[in-house]
């Protein structure tokens, strides 16, 4: 089903490039502002509306935004190759520099520098997240309900250490069907 | 060997509870890797997570770290496509059928109970960090000042975990 592509067929070359030069350049998380910027501003395969869809479904979907991304947009604009060649330039860079890093660490990882350094990093990534989780939840967190879903999952995973399957399990068909679509015709509270 | 499929069973369970990204996941992948399986120490877990911020792309990367360490060359590689062939699949599959969907009330149903849901695992991944990682006062600092300065303006992450970096080296040694 190859319905959704565009008039001009995006070459497989260039769908690689545009998603390595993504996958080596968007440091410090936060790769959706990258995604945008590469995708709906420089090279117009997507508009607003497309990407904030796919974005939406990377989200709801298991796995991470980035990969999720590289797949379905590049299954929508090249098929299956597409969202192969999408997903290699995704995460190839990053790979190859992460490995790299992890072999140093083996033969430095003991070295008083590098300890501290990788210490202080993981420190400011807690504010890091802190930060992102707020401004996520400032969008997605409307209402009581979402709250008592919200620390219902944080209080079973976080603090009582419950296994995060049995808590999706358990609480992610509670939390849709409390946000089940309403009838229109009477709004019987149930 | 058998090494190498026990890494490729956790880490595609774990490919499939990243629901809500890799800082959801955090968690489960803790538990297994540290506390199960006993690969890594609390230590090298967070290391292993401060090397992933280090390297561009998705930001799970240390799930490579963990596979190198436990099985070298071979290990990263099954690590990496273990983690994110499974959501990748899923997504392709997904993907094509989604726009089906659309209009259906049942699709918003379904992402807005997801949302608080993911969130709620997200809080957990950093609390689960946060335990490993803020020891005492200069940590706790580093993430309070990273933590505050996007309200006062906005600087880009890759700077602040430079900084983390920086302030580390200065102020973390011994």
């Amino acid at each position: 089903m190859s319905d959704a592509a565009p008039e001009e067929r995006v070459s497989l070359a260039l769908l690689f490039r545009t998603f390595f030069v993504l996958g080596a350049t968007s440091f410090g998380g936060g790769v959706v502002a990258y995604l945008r910027e590469a995708l709906v501003e420089e090279r117009g395969w997507l508009d607003d509306e497309e990407f904030l869809g796919d974005l939406e479904l990377s989200q709801t979907l298991p796995g991470l935004n980035a990969t999720n991304m590289s797949v379905i947009v590049g299954d929508r604009l090249r098929g299956l190759a597409g969202a192969v060649v999408a997903f290699l330039g995704m995460t190839v860079p990053g790979t190859v520099i992460v490995l790299a890093l992890g072999a140093l660490y083996g033969i430095h990882g003991e070295h008083p520098v590098v300890n501290a350094g990788l210490k202080g990093i993981a420190a400011a990534a807690v504010g890091l997240l802190l930060s992102v989780t707020l401004q996520i939840g400032r969008k997605q967190i409307s209402g009581l309900l979402d709250v008592f879903l919200l620390l219902v999952t944080f209080l079973a995973v976080g603090v009582f250490h419950a296994h995060v399957v049995w808590t999706i399990l358990a609480v992610a068909p509670v939390a849709v069907l409390l946000h089940r679509p309403r009838a229109k015709r009477d709004a019987r509270p149930a | 060997m058998s090494q190498i499929g026990q890494l490729v069973r956790v880490f595609s369970l774990l490919s499939l509870l990243a629901v809500g990204g890799g800082t959801a996941v955090l968690p489960a992948l803790k538990h297994h890797t540290v506390d199960e399986e006993r690969w890594l120490t609390d230590a090298q877990f967070r290391d292993a997570y401060s090397l992933g911020q280090v390297a561009p792309g998705p930001n799970m990367l240390m799930v490579t770290v963990i596979g190198y360490r436990v099985a070298g060359a071979p290990g990263a590689v099954a690590v990496t496509l273990a983690f994110f062939l499974p959501a990748c699949i899923i997504a392709f599959g997904v993907g094509r059928v989604w726009t089906r969907f659309h209009g259906n009330p049942w699709r918003e149903a379904l992402q807005r109970g997801l949302a608080p849901v993911s969130l709620g695992l997200i809080c957990a991944g950093t609390l689960s960090l946060g335990r490993i990682s803020i020891s005492g006062v200069p940590t706790f600092l580093f993430a309070a000042a990273v933590f505050a300065i996007p309200f006062w303006r906005h600087v880009h992450p890759v700077w602040l975990i430079l900084g983390g970096a920086l302030c580390g080296c200065v102020f973390l040694r011994g």
